[in-house]
């Protein structure tokens, strides 16, 4: 489990994490969102004991990250940013020696490495160089690594980064076969894969949280389907026009891949305007073949969010 | 305890799957070479030039004419090969971003700093175990006092960790390996001829400065005494050099 209260870090003038707070359940698998910057590294960099906060609190398995580093990081397996591998170490005896540092029992280690080895498709580069290892093998390196010591925590910074397609499927499989014993944090770009992985997201910009939520939820939440699409049997010069007259309309544009197809602008997503539509297209008998709000996708919510609007200060709490 | 000993052996697996060690313990010992060469043809000649005046014999020495100019121009070398095995110690943690994994470890800075040190330190003995083929053919063919040998070798090898620690510090200061030996060097060299300047000092800061230079102590080491104040004056560098390093190691995660 993982309590976060009021982090602060700050370099010299630069405010790299504002009072970001959040918790995370054992369990759980949370996502950081946001744009390269925005803090995500510098959050995982304190959770994991790598640098202080300057201020707020992080409590980890039920301890603070100030008071006891020793035992958080314990209880903690961290795959950074770029891979913590020694380019002149052959992999097993590197998982070896991190094995140590971990404090895996003498007689498990042989077995423990082996397994996250397993684990992490690792077996047919067991004797070769890390320096020589390809790029996506070496991002299994650092994974295997992370997961030494059955942790009960996992900071994962960017884990599928540099795998090729193939080997992203199967690592997004071994998270998610981790979840049910671990608490994992993960920050991605990729946004389906957030999706895909995490119960919830937290979208961090410019070192604030803007919106924290299950991935799904935070889609419907912006859903805010400003945009309707519709589609009428007989389209005519009359249609857009009728339904421009509607209150609540800003625009409607014609969907050019789709015959009779409209793009509608609203100024807010209410019942009300759509119901309009549909009763003004009916009435013009136009045959209303479809009329659907268009959902943001994860992408386009995310963009939206981390698109500083000026004037728009409070934008934060409005998700969360 | 076990987590400095894993430290250890990688590092110096480090030191011998690349051609650190093997090139810096080649170049040690083909300069080391070099100068025994020298100094025992010089030797020679000396012999035989004196063998027309029987009252000097007595003089030559194999201890005094060999083997302390020996380690007395090995020392130098030495001291600044040293540095060169320690200045990614902790430079390149810093840059590889491997520091990453070993300051989120359950590790104490201390085991870290002890842990690099020592491998510093077993490189070190390797290297002057290997130049010991040196004197160990003054030992077949001549027949030297054994004791100065043993005592220069235990102030070199004093010696050498203080200039590991001295390293240890420099490499902790910067992820850039070049300056972290130009400044181990630059520390080095002053430690080395510090005692020069006692001279133009007066007595009193003369006498410190002379207890402050490397050479100095390695000097009645050489000569087969093992002074106490030379041991701890080597015991508190590397004490203070290491301690040092802790300090900065840990202030760089409070940052």
């Amino acid at each position: 489990m993982i309590e976060v209260e009021n982090l602060t870090k700050r370099y010299g003038n630069i405010l790299a994490v504002d009072r970001v707070s959040f918790r995370v359940d054992s369990g759980e698998i949370v996502g950081f969102l946001g744009p390269n910057g925005a803090g995500k590294t510098t959050i995982m960099r304190i959770l994991t004991g790598f640098i202080p906060p300057t201020g707020g609190r992080a409590i980890l398995s039920g301890f603070d990250i100030m008071e006891k580093p020793l035992e958080v990081k314990r209880r903690i397996g961290y795959l950074p940013e770029h891979p913590p591998i020694y380019n002149d170490m052959l992999v097993s005896p590197y998982l070896e020696f991190v094995s140590q540092l971990k404090e895996v029992e003498a007689k498990e280690r042989t077995r423990e490495v082996r397994r996250v080895m397993d684990l992490c498709g690792l077996t047919e580069v067991e004797n070769r160089l890390i320096g020589n290892l390809s790029r996506g093998y070496r991002q299994r390196v650092g994974l295997a690594q992370a997961l030494l010591g059955d942790p009960e925590i996992l900071v994962l910074d960017e884990p599928t980064i540099g795998l090729d397609p193939r080997q992203i499927i199967e690592i997004r499989e071994l998270i998610k076969n981790l979840r049910s014993e671990h608490t994992i944090i993960l920050s991605s770009h990729i946004l389906p894969e957030v999706e895909m992985l995490c119960g919830r997201v937290i979208i961090i910009h410019e070192g604030k949280i803007v919106a924290e939520d299950r991935p799904e939820h935070l889609q419907s939440t912006l859903k805010s389907s400003d945009r309707l699409f519709v589609q009428v049997g007989r389209a005519g010069p009359e249609v857009p026009e009728s339904i421009r007259r509607i209150p609540g309309v800003i625009s409607v544009f014609t969907e050019e891949k789709i015959p009779g197809g409209y793009l509608i602008d609203l100024e807010r997503d209410e019942q009300k305007v759509r119901e309009e539509v549909a009763r003004v297209i009916v009435a013009g008998g136009s045959g209303l073949l479809e009329l659907k709000p268009i959902r943001m996708s994860l992408e386009e919510v995310f963009v939206r969010l981390t698109t500083v609007e000026s004037g728009s200060p409070e934008e934060g709490g409005k998700f969360s | 305890m076990k987590k400095i000993q894993a430290l250890v052996i990688k590092e110096l697996g480090s030191y011998f799957i690349s051609p650190v060690a093997y090139v810096i313990i080649f170049i040690f010992l083909a300069v080391a070479g070099f100068l025994f060469f020298q100094i025992l043809s010089y030797f020679n000649v000396q012999s035989i030039q004196m063998m027309r005046y029987p009252g000097l014999l007595d003089r030559l020495n194999l201890n005094d004419m060999v083997l302390f100019p020996f380690f007395h121009n090995v020392v130098v070398f030495f001291t600044f090969l040293i540095p060169v095995l320690t200045m990614r110690l902790l430079s390149e943690e810093k840059k590889l971003g491997t520091g990453e994994l070993l300051f989120t470890s359950p590790i104490t800075t201390t085991e870290v700093v002890l842990g690099k040190f020592f491998s510093a330190a077993l490189l070190i003995l390797v290297m002057l175990l290997f130049s010991f083929v040196y004197p160990l053919v003054i030992l077949i063919f001549g027949n030297p006092d054994a004791g100065p040998i043993l005592t220069a070798y235990l102030g070199l090898f004093l010696l050498g960790c203080a200039a590991a620690g001295l390293g240890l510090l420099t490499s902790s200061l910067t992820e850039n390996q070049i300056i972290a030996v130009i400044s181990a060097w630059g520390i080095l060299i002053l430690l080395l001829i510090i005692g020069w300047a006692a001279q133009s000092v007066g007595p009193t800061f003369g006498a410190v400065l002379r207890h402050l230079s490397f050479m100095e102590h390695f000097q009645s080491f050489s000569k087969g005494i093992i002074e106490l104040k030379g041991v701890v004056y080597y015991l508190s560098f590397i004490f203070f050099t290491l301690f040092l390093t802790q300090r900065v190691l840990d202030s760089q995660s409070w940052r």
